[in-house]
């Protein structure tokens, strides 16, 4: 039977109840080090930060709706060798989704890696969070989770979610080891901690927490949350698929597009180790584009803008977990992460994926099986 | 559309389908001019790029085509290959590309007639789509 137990909050301190988890957890012998989310000492942001040393933990800040980056990149750093040592991760679950997909395609492993996933609230854009921790200082990430705790939602004094966040019905981690639960708990009470795992089971079981019975408002809370996200993310497909539908509106869509693969850095499971697009292949002869212009009359410069989307979709669609940092990072606000999550929603629904569900499952692109797919085989008149 | 010649890009197997090119060379079966052949070791070393490259740069339609099931010289090329054609038969119409501008089919060694025959095919089935809008509109 999995351990679910409570970690008890004290005077409404939700975050140092979580600090003292942590420090719990790093005091465990097998524990070298823990990545947590973490405000930084020389400036107010909040970075995943790798601490060894329990004093290092003052800024912990998981709830912080802060989303600098995708934490999976930072996982697979850690763990694409055997580091000889075990540590634990504190992550998101789309930052757990992406992880799975990049295990999956050897580029990390679990074998050293405690994944310790927690209720996702949601985040704002990078630019939007710089806002809202100017305007409410180190009170921000307390005001913020009482909002939603409160079930206000996200929006706080005109600043709202990240639209992936909005369209995210993976609040819950699934996939983690050991699960700290948000929803349909009291917070400023106590904080659910459930093992979901035999390796988060060992981790429960070298700490001396108060087991409880999942509160009975939690499946319904969880429940309630993923059926708003749902609703949100269905309209989000439909207007992307309109506003995209042709190529004449594709290529406005991406008109802003500077080539500066911001977009393709910043995703978690865009996984080559050298993208083709800023390889030589695309160092195109300085005639070449004068032959084009040529050719055409008219070419937009950078070239390829549209080409390097679609490759990308081709690439990396099936595994897509909708996390959003596409969009974070595009410097002239391009809807990115809402075309990609429509396009990967018909990838991953044709080879019957979904991406980060499963360790087991292979990616779509590495298997094959012999009889499949008879319809996309012939000429159909 | 009256007069209208596509251009179709065909990505062919070194060890079939060209063969079978060859094959209906050989025997002086005639097929249409429009589709412009690109011999490739297999159908599964052809990256969804090159497919999405041809269509971007305004082909009207792309075939690949290679050894029947079983078949392959590397033993499962044109497995990896129908997976990849899937995958792209879902992305390209999002960006205003019929799927059926993007063609899948195994023609044997020894299939000359058929090459010739299912050429004639492609070229029929392409036609009715009329041009690609790539070739019409200014592509990003």
């Amino acid at each position: 039977m999995a351990i679910t137990a409570k970690i008890g909050v004290n005077e409404q301190d939700v975050l140092g109840a979580l600090r003292k988890f942590f420090e719990d957890i790093l005091k465990i012998e097998d524990i070298k080090a823990i990545l947590v989310p973490q405000h930084l000492p020389m400036k107010n942001m909040v970075m995943p930060t790798l601490v060894a040393d329990p004093d290092h933990l003052h800024g912990v800040d998981p709830l912080a709706p802060a989303f600098p980056m995708n934490a999976a990149k930072i996982v697979s750093r850690l763990t694409r060798k055997p580091m000889g040592a075990k540590i634990a991760a504190v992550m998101r679950p789309c930052e757990i989704r992406a992880f799975v997909e990049l295990v999956k395609l050897k580029q990390g492993s679990t074998d050293e890696v405690v994944i310790i996933g927690i209720d996702c609230l949601g985040a704002y854009q990078n630019k939007d969070y710089a806002r809202f921790i100017e305007q409410h200082g180190d009170t921000s990430s307390v005001i913020f989770y009482q909002h939603i705790m409160d079930g206000h939602g996200g929006q706080i004094g005109g600043i709202d979610l990240a639209p992936a966040c909005k369209a995210c019905e993976y609040r819950v981690a699934a996939n983690a080891d050991v699960l700290i639960g948000l929803y349909g708990i009291d917070v400023n009470d106590q904080i659910l901690i459930q093992a979901q795992t035999d390796v988060g089971q060992d981790l429960l079981a070298q700490l001396d927490l108060a087991e409880i019975n999942e509160p009975a408002a939690r499946q319904g809370a969880v429940a309630d949350v993923i059926e708003k996200c749902a609703a949100y993310r269905d309209e989000m497909i439909a207007k992307t698929r309109e506003v995209t539908e042709s190529l004449e509106k594709m290529t406005a869509y991406f008109a802003g597009c500077v080539n500066c693969y911001n977009c393709r850095v910043a995703c978690p499971v865009c996984y080559c180790k050298e993208c083709v697009f800023v390889t030589d292949v695309f160092n195109h002869d300085p005639s070449q584009y004068l032959r084009w212009a040529n050719r055409k009359g008219i070419i937009k410069m950078p070239t390829d803008t549209l080409f390097y989307h679609m490759t990308r979709l081709a690439h990396m669609s099936t595994a897509c977990v909708g996390c959003g940092q596409c969009s974070n990072a595009c410097p002239n606000d391009i809807s990115v992460m809402e075309l990609f999550r429509t396009i990967a929603q018909d990838t991953q629904k044709s080879f019957d994926y979904e991406a980060g569900r499963s360790f087991e499952e292979d990616p779509p692109m590495s298997v094959f099986r012999e009889d499949e797919f008879a319809e996309v085989v012939g000429i159909t008149n | 559309m009256e007069g209208f010649e596509p251009i179709i890009i065909a990505f062919v197997c070194n060890w079939c389908t060209y063969t079978a090119a060859d094959l209906a060379g050989t025997s002086r079966l005639p097929y249409p001019k429009n589709v412009r052949l690109i011999r490739v070791m297999c159908t599964g070393m052809v990256d969804p790029q090159y497919i999405i490259k041809a269509f971007l740069e305004g082909a009207d339609g792309v075939l690949v085509s290679g050894c029947h099931p079983g078949d392959c010289h590397y033993i499962s090329g044109n497995f990896k290959a129908r997976r990849r054609i899937k995958l792209l038969k879902e992305i390209l119409p999002q960006f205003g590309f019929n799927q059926e501008r993007l063609i899948l089919t195994w023609i044997g060694a020894s299939d000359g007639i058929q090459f010739s025959e299912i050429m004639r095919d492609l070229v029929s089935q392409i036609k009715a789509l009329g041009p690609s809008q790539a070739k019409l509109k200014m592509v990003i």
